[in-house]
């Protein structure tokens, strides 16, 4: 088992080839099946996504967000039904809300734009979704290593 | 003030002799200078020691949802009055469980402005409409009363109760207000690395003791996601990103909740103006979806309902 002191990060030392890391947290009944579309029809998209599969955007928690910031992502992505196309009828109606506000509050706080993507992205759209990730994987690379709200990178005080 | 105080009396005297109520909750002068203390009235003796002051900042709504038993007497001012209105939308209280008495308000003193002006803890205070003499250390210093307000009192929008069952006093002029929009404006127009700077010697004296949560009458979840620690969203140390995530929670819990009351702010033993994270975000929720928190009883929460046309732009 790798030592797990070796896997707190220092961005300087790895900026030559460092390579982002994006969680991707994916509606199951349409991002998730776009994606599932987008490898059965083997398009190219950058491998820097984790995908979390979640019932509905609705249930995407805004604590998910900062959970996966705090233990070292450089970028996420939140996608969900287009609206009208909820499994759930409404789930991503009242996501749109609750992303609205926080990524209003996170952006009023300093955190960089391109941190936080949000998406809709139907089980159809295959070549979207492939689309989607090689634009928010562009645009984390263009920031960098997070460390804001990294709880690995920043040293006890 | 005086007239109001001796009105508080014989109301609470009144409502406890017709047993309308089992208890007042108010203020009562406190043991230490420009604080007044919240108390419980449940007899008509001790109706006889509650007062009205320019030190009455607590918000007495916080005990509401904590209290179990029958129907409670609340002093409340325009913001208490609005979070009594919150609680109810909330289901935390019955509505006919509560007697409001409503008191128009024009502010209430900030005791660290007013320590910080005389330079010493030991103050004596006068006050008239316009004007505080502060008298410390056998100096007399004069000030606007403007200047030692709280600051979310300085740009109050909202004086007079907007819920009440019976109101002492005359109504008073509302304020213009907007001051909200200005003070957040003057962050959102900081570049972000500066904003980021900001907040992180902003909170950098933060010791978690949790008071703003402890003090805020919105917080009253049995369980907070602080003390959860399967998963722990937040850790427990004073580490900066601990105390950002701590401090980005709270705020984003009171989103479309906070009516500004200054409860947080005040009960902070460092003075973080804690107030910053809220304001912003009841500036985006009535922004986006017109909607300003304890204005109507049946009005439901903004993220609990939705529009089709909501605003999307940010999304892909």
């Amino acid at each position: 088992m790798a030592d797990k002191k070796s896997e707190i990060r220092n961005p300087k030392s790895e900026i030559g080839n460092w390579q982002p890391k994006i969680i991707a947290f994916l509606c199951n009944w349409c991002s998730y099946a776009g994606a599932d579309l987008a490898g059965v029809g083997r398009m190219q998209y950058p491998p820097n996504v984790r995908v979390i599969r979640i019932p509905c955007s609705g249930r995407m928690n805004p604590k998910f967000i900062l959970a996966a910031l705090r233990s070292g992502a450089d970028g996420i992505l939140v996608s969900g039904c287009h609206p009208g196309d909820c499994h759930y009828l409404s789930g991503n109606y009242f996501a749109r809300r609750k992303f609205a506000l926080f990524r209003s509050l996170l952006d009023y706080m300093g955190i960089e734009d391109g941190r936080i993507h949000f998406s809709w992205v139907s089980a159809a759209e295959g070549e979207r979704f492939a689309e989607v990730i090689s634009e928010v994987t562009e645009a984390v690379r263009a920031i960098g290593p997070s460390h804001r709200l990294n709880r690995k990178v920043m040293g006890r005080r | 003030m005086q007239e109001i105080s001796s009105k508080i009396r014989e109301i609470a005297a009144k409502l406890l002799a017709e047993k309308k109520v089992e208890a007042v909750l108010g203020f009562m002068p406190g043991t230490i200078p420009l604080i007044s203390a919240p108390t419980v009235a449940g007899t008509s003796d001790e109706a006889a020691s509650l007062c009205w002051d320019r030190f009455c900042g607590v918000n007495l709504a916080n005990y509401l949802p904590k209290r179990t038993g029958g129907r409670v007497a609340v002093i409340a001012k325009g913001c208490d009055s609005r979070s009594i209105a919150g609680l109810v939308t909330e289901n935390q209280i019955k509505r006919e469980n509560v007697y409001i008495i409503g008191v128009p308000c024009t502010g209430m003193i900030d005791r660290a402005k007013v320590m910080a002006a005389a330079g010493s803890p030991e103050v004596e205070l006068i006050e008239n409409d316009e004007q505080v003499i502060i008298k410390a250390d056998g100096k007399e210093i004069t000030v606007a009363l403007s200047d030692v307000l709280q600051d979310n009192c300085q740009g109050c929008e909202h004086r007079n109760p907007v819920v009440f069952d019976e109101l002492i006093g005359a109504k008073v002029e509302e304020a213009a207000g907007g001051k909200i929009n200005a003070a957040v404006a003057k962050v959102e127009a900081m570049p972000q690395n500066e904003r980021w700077k900001h907040f992180d010697e902003m909170y950098s004296t933060c010791i978690r003791c949790y008071a703003c949560r402890n003090a805020c009458p919105l917080c009253y979840c049995e369980q907070c996601f602080v003390d959860d620690s399967q998963p722990q969203w937040c850790g427990k140390s004073t580490h900066p990103v601990d105390v950002k995530t701590f401090h980005i929670f709270r705020a984003y819990h009171c989103a479309g909740r906070c009516t500004d009351c200054g409860a947080c702010e005040r009960a902070c033993p460092v003075n973080i103006n804690v107030r910053e994270l809220t304001r912003k975000l009841e500036k985006e929720v009535k922004e986006l979806y017109g909607y300003e928190a304890g204005l109507r009883l049946e009005a439901m929460p903004p993220l609990g309902v939705y529009k089709e046309k909501d605003p999307q732009e940010f999304i892909k």
